[in-house]
């Protein structure tokens, strides 16, 4: 067994160990983290398959802000677990039975074996064969009305998302810093003037205690 | 390789499109908040007037591929796009009154039906399964938003959710259909795909697997029975505007999806896929006509009815013949134009608080307002097919492929299916002429001149195509003809 064989395997197990973990583990914090290791592992699964960029941009996009962000609202939302577990146990029957159906028929198929022998073993590239320039190519120039559609999905997707959620609320308390700057003392100050040798009332308060009495 | 080689010019009415819709999308924050909504309507309809002159000027008769086997520009393709820019803008302008009663009569309302648009242009000249699947994506998203859209309204956001979802999951079944055939013919392009086909074993059980998740989430996307549950819902919750839109413009670009994937990708599998799409589009008319009946919710009622027509235009389709093909293409041209006129009339005829929708709405609609109610007449007459009007034509063409392709039990199906569905449409015509007004409905009805005069335009071009249909149907034939070669 190469070493590669043996890194191969070794993040393969750690892999399946992390995603079973996900699925299973009741501390959505301690799923999130579980996730974090499954990418983790497939990143270096990948560096095993000379994806080197793919590996990277993994680690950066997904463990550095998605999954960061993902632990934001984890910790910041009240997730009742037993309501979310509630009815596992009458879905189970059916939910099992249509998933044992769809992996036979899928195993059907997988075990015809359709695809080509050479898909199963690639040639490895040498040293000077750059992932990311080939990357580059593809995208910006082979696929680039591809490309460019899907920037135009995710445009859409930022003007629906604004569109659905910003509203005007009548009595936000909305502050205009420039009215603020321009502000002159008169108008928030007012000054009375009051005399300072004001006669003070010393007739006696009446007493409130009338209703006590007559209970 | 340098932008020469990837023919971009090809692509002019796309860029010029979504280009618009972008500086639409701009203006809409920079404009005076009294005249922007205005403006930026306009804008859009002249927008999708200039794409559609665009791409009558960059016609030529035969295809060129272009983008690196991404765009194919061939003469279907720019028929379809015409058809597509032009009911849009008539769809847009039955909106504007009915939006602005709704407070949705904004400018990312639009911007977001030119994306749309964008997206299915995209999708009529997709030479690749990659370019295919986004522009759905882009056409689909845009629906989804535009539901939302009307967001003070609790039947349309729910409405929104179930198409968003049963669209994510007739899109994830297409995905797998799609990775599929990939790995079996080892190219995304639909012209290798077509090519590998032929070399390789037809009773391969991928092979299989492959069209029957591709035809099943079409019929998702298409609501053909027995993939139809959403449509109803969802053509009843959106609002009428949305309604129109996404009832007429989108069928042209399915059946582009279905010509390019099906008969240009597939065409080698057409045994197999036949059978499929005999059994959708029999169910589709039968279940699709007689549940029409029941219904005494107009737009739940014309739900059905597009059930019905979307199984018709299948029928052409799986005849696996030219005349076919192009028997389908003139019925979903006619339909477009027939679908977006009919929920013209109901946003003509809705004001504010009320959506008319209701099929009592209508009783007496000839005393209230006759003119709109002689349009219905020539609309329903058009829908059920009878003969001085084009949806006649339409529906002749395609059983007469039928019969060509020696599937003569299907042919008399689909008639028989048909007269039944013609019961329901007529129920519409003694309403609206035979029936007195429910008390406290009878106040005249009053229309926008602009959106009438479009509705008038729309509906008398059912009518008043007939001597040039002959010329109509060479039009689809001679763009048929050319599809592949």
């Amino acid at each position: 067994m190469t070493f590669f064989e043996i890194a191969f395997y070794f993040f393969s197990a750690v892999l399946v160990i992390a995603a079973t973990m996900v699925v299973t583990i009741r501390n959505p914090v301690k799923s999130a983290l579980f996730l974090v290791l499954a990418f983790f592992s497939a990143a270096c699964v990948w560096i095993t398959l000379e994806a080197e960029f793919l590996a990277i941009v993994l680690v950066l996009v997904y463990v550095g802000a998605v999954m960061v962000l993902f632990l934001f609202v984890v910790m910041m939302l009240d997730i009742d677990l037993a309501e979310m577990r509630a009815g596992f146990t009458r879905y189970l029957p059916i939910g099992g039975i249509i998933a044992a159906l769809l992996v036979a028929e899928i195993a059907l198929v997988m075990h015809q074996s359709f695809l080509p022998a050479d898909y199963l073993n690639p040639t490895p590239q040498g040293v000077e064969y750059s992932n990311t320039r080939e990357l580059g190519e593809q995208i910006y120039t082979h696929y680039v009305y591809a490309f460019e559609i899907a920037a135009f999905i995710l445009l859409v997707a930022i003007i629906a998302a604004i569109a659905l959620t910003m509203r005007r609320r009548p009595n936000n308390k909305y502050i205009n810093p420039g009215e603020q700057v321009k502000v002159k003392r008169e108008d928030r100050l007012r000054i009375v003037k009051m005399p300072s040798d004001k006669p003070i009332d010393l007739s006696p308060v009446e007493s409130p205690s009338s209703n006590e009495e007559t209970s | 390789m340098n932008l020469v080689s990837l023919k971009t010019a090809m692509a002019l009415p796309e860029i010029f499109l979504a280009a618009m819709a972008s500086l639409i999308l701009i203006l809409g924050l920079f404009l005076k908040e009294s005249s922007r909504d205005k403006a930026c309507y306009w804008l859009s309809l002249f927008t999708l007037v200039a794409t559609a002159l665009l791409v009558l000027n960059g016609f030529s008769s035969n295809s060129v591929i272009a983008f690196n086997g991404l765009f194919i520009s061939d003469p279907m393709g720019a028929l379809l796009k015409i058809a597509v820019c032009l009911i849009s803008t008539t769809v847009f302008t039955y909106t504007r009154q009915y939006n602005q009663d709704r407070d949705i009569f904004k400018s990312e309302y639009y911007v977001l039906g030119l994306f749309s648009v964008t997206g299915m242009m995209v999708m009529i000249s997709a030479s690749h399964l990659l370019s295919l699947y986004l522009g759905l994506e882009l056409m689909s998203l845009c629906l989804y938003a535009m539901i939302a859209f009307y967001r003070d309204d609790k039947l349309a956001v729910e409405s929104a959710m179930k198409y968003f979802v049963l669209g994510a999951l007739a899109s994830s079944i297409l995905l797998y259909g799609m990775s599929l055939i990939y790995g079996l013919t080892g190219s995304l392009e639909l012209s290798v795909i077509s090519s590998t086909l032929s070399t390789i074993d037809q009773g391969n059980l991928a092979l299989a697997l492959a069209v029957v998740f591709v035809v099943v989430s079409l019929a998702f996307k298409l609501g053909v029975v027995p993939f139809h549950m959403w449509v109803p819902d969802v053509y009843q919750g959106a609002p009428t505007s949305t309604t129109a839109f996404m009832g007429s413009v989108p069928k042209i670009a399915a059946f582009a999806i279905i010509m390019r994937l099906l008969v240009g990708g597939l065409g080698e599998l057409h045994d197999m896929w036949q059978q499929m799409l005999i059994i959708l589009a029999i169910l589709s008319v039968g279940i699709g006509n007689i549940i029409a009946i029941a219904q005494d919710n107009l737009k739940r009622m014309l739900a059905y009815s597009t059930i019905s027509h979307m199984g018709f235009f299948l029928f052409g389709i799986l005849s696996g013949a030219e005349t076919g093909y192009s028997a389908s293409l003139l019925y979903v041209i006619v339909y477009a134009a027939m679908s977006a006129a009919s929920f013209g009339v109901i946003l003509c005829l809705a004001s504010e608080g009320n959506e008319f929708d209701k099929l009592s709405d209508l009783a007496g609609l000839s005393k209230r307002n006759p003119g709109l109610a002689f349009l219905l007449l020539v609309l329903m007459l058009s829908m059920s097919g009878i003969p001085p009007t084009a949806g006649f034509f339409a529906k002749l063409s395609v059983i007469q492929a039928l019969v060509d392709a020696q599937l003569l039990w299907v042919a008399v199906t689909a008639v028989i299916l048909a007269v039944i569905g013609a019961f329901y449409y007529l129920r519409i015509i003694k309403l609206a002429y035979f029936d007195d007004p429910v008390e406290g409905h009878s106040a005249p009805v009053t229309v926008r001149t602009d959106s009438k005069a479009a509705l008038t335009v729309n509906v008398l071009l059912m009518v008043a195509i007939l001597p040039w249909i002959g010329s109509l149907i060479d039009i689809c034939n001679d763009v048929i003809s050319n599809f592949g070669s």
